[in-house]
């Protein structure tokens, strides 16, 4: 499953980082708190979360993460779309709550 | 160059108007004990509120202690920023702001605590109605930029903690934070700080009890090096102008007197 399978999915917004599209997602990790995620996400990882912080690109690239779902119809600063452009780590957003967007996820990745 | 003079300051000191401060964390209470323990000067910064700080001034004021205003700032990202204010227009300023940005989420005392006024006798006299726990809907450069507007100085609260901090909730200090200083608890040390994280030596940093119980104002402090004690002598400590400067290392070998 490619990160645009996903965001065809779930009709999610592509923020920024459109040349990513085409990354494999390797399963998918929630979470708000930042160092939960630079801990325990994984390398391939699609990354659901509402916080919007700058920092959430700096983490998405360290751990080499497929893309990032802002729920809640959130959006990142000029920044961080900025750099998500230049790293090729898309910036998706989705109306919908986390809990109906990683539901959602789990059984796409299921099938 | 004027005389510098030590003095031991605990700026991290929360009242009985913080939902998890003791119902013994009264301004009297807490100025009579800062000064049985040989504090010189204390911050009183309870969560997301000002109303607090002016009784508390007084008090020390007449007692010969020198009481800083400050708030406890709970950020969008959730993490906790100390403010800290040079009068009582700057505090109504930031109070207004505060008021507009804290959700009406109203407070249930029984599960969270309660959040009172008092005045100088220990007198209920009024409570905050909302929960002043929650975070406001304003992100930390967006507090920074109203704390700088107003005069104030900013500074993210224990940077180490597992919990509300700029580090477990973001990860790590943003590289390009802007911040007058950063604090850190008495489980870590300054020096440990940059060993991890060298880019952080361009910040002066202080340490603090963060007291929510009275025993425990003035288990931690600074000794801050100034001319005199007031908030723009404290400003020049914190950016190390004129010689002053903050000392964070000093209550671990001396511990202050504990009073029963």
């Amino acid at each position: 499953m490619k990160v645009k399978d996903v965001v065809e999915a779930l009709n999610l917004k592509v923020l920024s980082g459109a040349q990513g599209l085409d990354k494999e997602v390797e399963g998918c990790y929630v979470s708000d708190l930042l160092s939960d995620v630079m801990g325990n996400a994984e390398m391939g990882n699609i990354w659901v979360t509402l916080q919007t912080h700058k920092n959430v690109m700096a983490i998405a690239s360290l751990k080499e993460l497929a893309a990032v779902i802002l729920v809640k119809g959130q959006s990142a600063s000029d920044d961080t779309l900025e750099q998500s452009n230049e790293e090729g780590i898309p910036f998706l957003s989705t109306a919908a709550e986390t809990f109906e967007t990683a539901g959602k996820i789990y059984e796409l990745l299921k099938k | 160059m004027e005389q510098l003079h030590p003095y031991k300051a605990d700026l991290h000191i929360h009242t009985v108007l913080s939902p998890c401060g003791d119902l013994e964390m009264s301004p009297s209470a807490i100025v009579k004990r800062a000064l049985a323990r040989g504090l010189d000067m204390i911050a009183i910064t309870d969560h997301n509120t000002t109303r607090q700080i002016k009784v508390t001034q007084k008090i020390g004021r007449e007692n010969g202690l020198f009481v800083l205003g400050g708030v406890e700032v709970t950020s969008q990202e959730e993490t906790h920023c100390l403010c800290y204010f040079a009068d009582d227009e700057q505090l109504d300023q930031f109070q207004i702001f505060l008021d507009a940005h804290l959700p009406p989420i109203p407070n249930d005392e029984d599960r969270f605590g309660y959040q009172l006024i008092v005045d100088e006798e220990d007198e209920i006299v009024g409570e905050e109605e909302y929960h002043l726990l929650n975070a406001i809907d304003v992100d930390i450069d967006g507090i920074y930029d109203e704390v700088h507007r107003i005069g104030g100085l900013f500074i993210p609260a224990h940077i180490n903690k597992g919990t509300t901090s700029l580090m477990s909730q973001l990860g790590f200090v943003p590289p390009d934070l802007r911040a007058d200083g950063l604090e850190i608890n008495f489980r870590t040390t300054k020096a440990e700080q940059l060993k991890k994280f060298a880019y952080l030596k361009r910040f002066n940093f202080i340490t603090d009890s963060d007291a929510h119980f009275i025993d425990n104002v003035g288990d931690v402090y600074n000794v801050v090096y100034m001319a005199h004690r007031n908030f723009d002598e404290f400003r020049k400590a914190l950016a190390g102008e004129d010689g002053r400067y903050i000392d964070t290392e000093y209550f671990r070998e001396h511990k202050l007197p504990r009073i029963i």
